[in-house]
This record gives C-alpha cells, sequence and structure tokens, in this order.
C-alpha cells in the first residue's frame, strides 16, 4: 500500500495535476474568504464555507478524475492488480493520497484566519470545526470521484460525471424548499450534503454529520472495490 | 513439521497446473475446458493465432481475472483461494507493458520493487536487474521518451525485480525491429536458465529459436501440447522426404514403390547434378530411412541426399489450426454450407 501510495503522491507532483488543484484551490478560496469577510469587515465564515464547498465540486474532479481511469488507460492497472497487494490496499492508497493533498489545502487554509484575529475575536473552536466538517465533505467527495473514476478509461467523462454528482449532492438541499411531498424531501434530506454543514457553520459538532460523511466515503470505496472484483469476474 | 514446511518451500513438481479452464464472457466462451502443466525450470511457448485465447489464459494465471470454470495452481497456490501467495511468486509482462511513462526508468524500479515487497539489498538487486536487461545505460530518463525496444525492456525488467521463479510474458516481441526481436529473444532464452518461463505468442520462430515445449491452442482449446522435437509429428500422418537418388528415375521409382512402408513416391522436376530429387512419403510410424538406405545400395543408386520435409513448425501449426477449425465447423453445422474438402484442397 505505501508504494501506491508514494507512487500517487509522486504522480500529483510530476504531472501539473497537483499544482492546478492546490493553486486554484488557494486562489478560489482566498477570493472568497477576502470577499466574504475582509471586504465585509465581519468575521463570520458561514458563507465562506459555503463557497469553498462549491470550490470542490470543480476541484475534487481534478484529483481523482485520473485516479483509476488513467491506469485503466494505459494498462498500468495490470501491474497492481498481479502484484501481491490487495484490491483494499490498492483503492486505500489512492484514497489516502488524495486525501493527503486535500488535507494539506485546507490546513494552508488556515492561514486565512490569522487577519481575522487582528481586528476581531473570532472563535477559534468555530473555525477548526469548519476546516474539520471541510475535510469530511471533501473525503465524502474524494470517496466518489475514485469511484467515478473507477467506471471509465476516460478522464473527462469521469471528471464531469464527478462534477455532476458532487453538484446534486449539493443542490438537493436548495430543491428541498420547493418540494412538497415529504417523503421526497426526508430523501433528499438525506444526501444533503449542506443540511449536514449547517450545524458546523454555528458553531456545533454534529456527529450525525460526521458519521454521514464518512459514510459517504466507505460507500465510495467500497463501491470502487466491488468494480474492480467484477471487472475481474465480468 | 520442519520437513512438510520445507517440501512446501522447494514447492510443487510443477510450476503451473490449469486444470479444465473455462473463461466465458457472456455467451462466448474464450477459454473452453483447456489443462495444461508447466514444470519447474520449463521453458514453453504458448501458441496460438490471435484471439485464440492465450491472453485470457494467462489473465487467469497471473490473477488478473478470475476463471469461470476449473482451477489454475502456481507453485502448488491456487489463484483464487491464495491469490498473494501465488502473485508473489509471478513476475508478469503484459502484452502492453504497465509502464508509468512520466517516471524514469528508475522510478519505475523502485515502484515495482516496493509494490512485490521485496527485501533484498535494493541497490544491488536492482542493478542486477538492469545489467540482464541492459538498460542501465537509460536508468534516469522518462520512460516516455524510451523508445519500444527499451520500454519493451524496462517492462521485462519490472516482471524480473523480486526474482520471481515464475516469469510470464504476452507477445514480447510484437513491436519491436527485427534487431530488438533478437535480442528479447536471446534474454528470454538467458532467463529459461533459472527461471520457469511461460512464453505466448503467435510467431512460430519465436518458440522455435527459445522454447523446450510448445502448447497450441485454437478458438479456446488445446489442440497440441508437445515438445518442439514431437509436434511435427502430431501434425504428420506420415513421414516425408525429399531424397536425391542418382539412377534411372523410373526403375528407382518402381522399386521403391515396392517396398514395404513406403506409401508414396514421386519424382519432382528439380534435378541435382545427375541425382533426381524425389518427395517420399512413409506410412504413420514407420521409419523408412533405412530401408531406403540398403534398398538404394543393393542397386548402385546413390544417395546424395535425404532431408525430411515439412519439419517447418509454421507449416505444422497452420496445418493444426486449420484441422481444428475444420473439426468444429463440421461439428457445428449438420448441413454444411461450404464443402469443408474443398477448403481443405486449396488451403493446400
Amino acid at each position: 500500500m505505501g508504494a501506491i501510495y508514494k507512487k500517487e503522491m509522486r504522480a500529483y507532483f510530476t504531472t501539473p495535476v497537483g499544482y492546478i488543484f492546490v493553486g486554484a484551490l488557494l486562489l478560489l478560496t482566498a477570493v472568497a474568504f477576502s470577499l466574504t469577510t475582509l471586504w465585509q469587515q465581519s468575521w463570520n465564515t458561514m458563507q465562506y464555507f459555503t463557497l469553498t464547498l462549491f470550490v470542490f465540486i470543480v476541484l475534487v474532479p481534478v484529483l481523482t478524475m485520473k485516479s483509476f481511469s488513467e491506469e485503466r488507460r494505459t494498462r498500468t492497472e495490470q501491474m497492481l492488480l498481479t502484484s501481491p497487494v490487495s484490491l483494499w490496499s490498492m483503492v486505500m492508497a489512492k484514497y489516502f493520497a488524495a486525501m493527503t493533498m486535500m488535507a494539506g489545502v485546507i490546513l494552508l487554509t488556515g492561514l486565512y484566519y490569522l487577519p481575522l484575529y487582528q481586528y476581531a475575536e473570532p472563535e477559534t473552536a468555530i473555525l477548526i470545526g469548519d476546516m474539520i466538517a471541510l475535510l469530511l465533505a471533501g473525503s465524502a467527495f474524494v470517496a466518489l470521484g475514485i469511484f467515478i473514476s473507477s467506471l471509465t478509461e476516460n478522464q473527462m467523462v469521469s471528471c464531469v460525471i464527478t462534477i455532476i454528482i458532487i453538484l446534486l449532492f449539493l443542490v438537493a438541499t436548495f430543491a428541498n424548499s420547493y418540494i412538497n411531498s415529504p417523503v421526497i424531501r426526508t430523501m433528499l434530506g438525506w444526501i444533503s450534503v449542506f443540511a449536514r454543514f449547517g450545524n458546523f457553520t454555528n458553531g456545533i459538532f454534529d456527529f450525525a454529520a460526521v458519521l454521514y460523511y464518512l459514510s459517504i466515503t466507505a460507500v465510495g470505496i467500497f463501491l470502487t472495490v466491488r468494480v474492480y472484483e467484477k471487472r475481474r469476474w465480468g | 513439521m520442519d520437513k512438510e514446511q520445507n517440501a512446501r518451500v522447494d514447492g510443487a513438481e510443477y510450476m503451473i497446473e490449469v486444470d479444465g479452464l473455462v473463461k466465458r464472457y457472456g455467451q462466448k466462451y474464450a477459454v473452453d475446458d483447456i489443462s495444461f502443466r508447466v514444470k519447474r525450470g520449463e521453458v514453453v511457448g504458448f501458441l496460438g493465432p490471435n484471439g485464440a485465447g492465450k491472453s485470457t489464459t494467462i489473465n487467469v494465471i497471473t490473477g488478473f481475472l478470475s476463471s469461470t470454470a476449473g482451477t489454475v495452481r502456481v507453485d502448488g497456490h491456487d489463484v483464487l483461494e491464495e491469490p498473494t501467495a501465488a502473485k508473489r511468486l509471478i513476475g508478469y509482462l503484459p502484452e502492453q507493458p504497465p509502464l508509468y511513462v512520466d517516471m524514469t526508468v528508475d522510478e519505475y524500479l523502485n515502484f515495482a520493487y516496493e509494490l512485490k515487497g521485496c527485501e533484498y539489498n535494493r541497490k544491488k538487486h536492482l542493478d542486477e536487474v538492469c545489467s540482464v536487461t541492459k538498460i542501465a545505460d537509460v536508468r534516469g530518463r522518462l520512460i516516455k521518451n524510451l523508445s519500444k525496444g527499451y520500454r519493451q525492456r524496462v517492462g521485462i525488467a519490472q516482471a524480473l525485480v523480486g526474482n520471481p521463479p515464475l516469469i510470464i510474458l504476452d507477445e514480447p516481441t510484437v513491436g519491436l525491429d527485427p534487431k530488438q526481436i533478437i535480442e528479447v529473444r536471446s534474454l528470454i532464452r538467458a532467463l529459461g536458465e533459472n527461471h520457469t518461463v511461460l512464453l505466448s505468442t503467435h510467431i512460430l520462430s519465436e518458440v522455435q529459436t527459445v522454447c523446450d515445449r510448445i502448447v497450441i491452442i485454437n478458438k479456446g482449446k488445446i489442440i497440441a501440447d508437445e515438445k518442439k522435437e514431437d509436434i511435427v509429428r502430431v501434425a504428420e500422418d506420415g513421414r516425408a522426404y525429399t531424397a536425391k537418388i542418382c539412377g534411372p528415375s523410373r526403375e528407382v521409382t518402381a522399386m521403391l514403390r515396392s517396398r514395404s512402408g513406403v506409401r508414396r513416391v514421386e519424382r519432382t522436376a528439380e534435378r541435382d547434378g545427375d541425382a533426381h530429387v524425389y518427395v517420399i512419403e512413409s506410412d504413420p510410424g514407420v521409419d523408412i530411412r533405412k530401408t531406403l538406405f540398403f534398398a538404394l545400395a543393393q542397386n548402385n543408386w546413390p544417395l546424395v541426399g535425404l532431408e525430411p520435409v515439412g519439419e517447418n513448425l509454421e507449416d505444422v501449426f497452420i496445418k493444426l489450426v486449420d484441422r481444428s477449425d475444420v473439426k468444429k465447423q463440421g461439428r457445428e453445422r449438420r448441413r454444411p454450407v461450404i464443402d469443408n474438402s474443398d477448403i481443405e484442397r486449396k488451403g493446400e
């Protein structure tokens, strides 16, 4: 597993992918942060975190679209699948590599908060809670992205489908207010990422939400392993 | 207990045991009930036309695909039940070398080393692998900048990392130029000295130069599994020779025809000095060479040349494949649309 993790990390930085991800994420979140807090002279970061989730829509697929698609296209997956490494380790290695990138950038965005302390007294607990929430939502999206990339050998297809699926997860909340049927509303509520995110931005550590994000992550990883098992038996 | 374990370490007699292997894709049988064995230390050619099921079989052995039915054991380890143990023993070069083109050769081999969880002196081991495959001079270069021949050798190097006892190569010389082909073949021959090698190919001269034994597969079935020398006999009912004989051709022909064991004698238009060239075919299982010699000697007709016909594997292969195709067609169609015998005649 270590070997694949190391290879993935190296690939992020020997190809433009890693730089694009880090650079674009930092740029977009910095702009979002400035507009919602510094320019508004407010230390309320709620809007900022919501916007960051939207930034994920575009940038998580950048991180994951290659993951398995590229291995499949270039047939390098044959090397991984015939090596004495289990499917789980293979998928987890890719997941951890993507999450390392994710966590690294989220940590870097922590620097944004420093100016806030200069002219206000933001609640550090809320900020940390928010960062954890971002990481968890990111983890769910990464797992989904890896799953999608295991379905196709075309990176673009993988990217677009991942964007659409993450978008659905995000938009479910907004659709909610236009729908009358309680059944559909409840179901949309289940998949809504924002609904879970809300508590964090209000400074409440929501264990149900943590569980929710971790479940999506687990499902994504599990499905990826299943894809490979099925292809083996296909 | 110790002894038992030792026996396990020494391993089974067979490096690969394939029993009743079936692989079905939907309704199509890619591999249809094949069985064969590869002994420790053997170099076996796995031969067949494109699409015969070679790669599928190899993919099942290496654990990339699973079988629909049947078992595959690598050194006694069932590839389904103990996949990790089996995979550890195999060095595999797929049809398309699995190269990460954004890596340098060195990075790539280090990755292979870690992926296989090897525990050698890493530098020494990789140096060795590079010198065997003759890629030491390109170790610092990006794989995407390498020529096809080098890439193929990097692929082979990757298979050798970890020094696995079984090397499986799937069409290793496809797309190489003649010089590279010769290099890769001599490399495979060298590997055969201390590895078990399964080499899949559709090129006959390759098997001829490299392998001890040949397994021929066509349309998912094994149609021959013989030592290299024996495979010719499988295809021929009787043996044919071209003989150069000095003497009156009509009498020579008549005399030869009268001998037992001789099925057919024909004089060709060819001549070699004052000798005529004849094609002589024997009955199945009869060696007529001695009979021929003494009969001619009695008559004072010197025999100046004797050569077996159809030793060429190329002919044997095509004959075997055609024969199995024809058999299959005959079985599948009750009322043949085309007369099979007609095809055979045209084929010859």
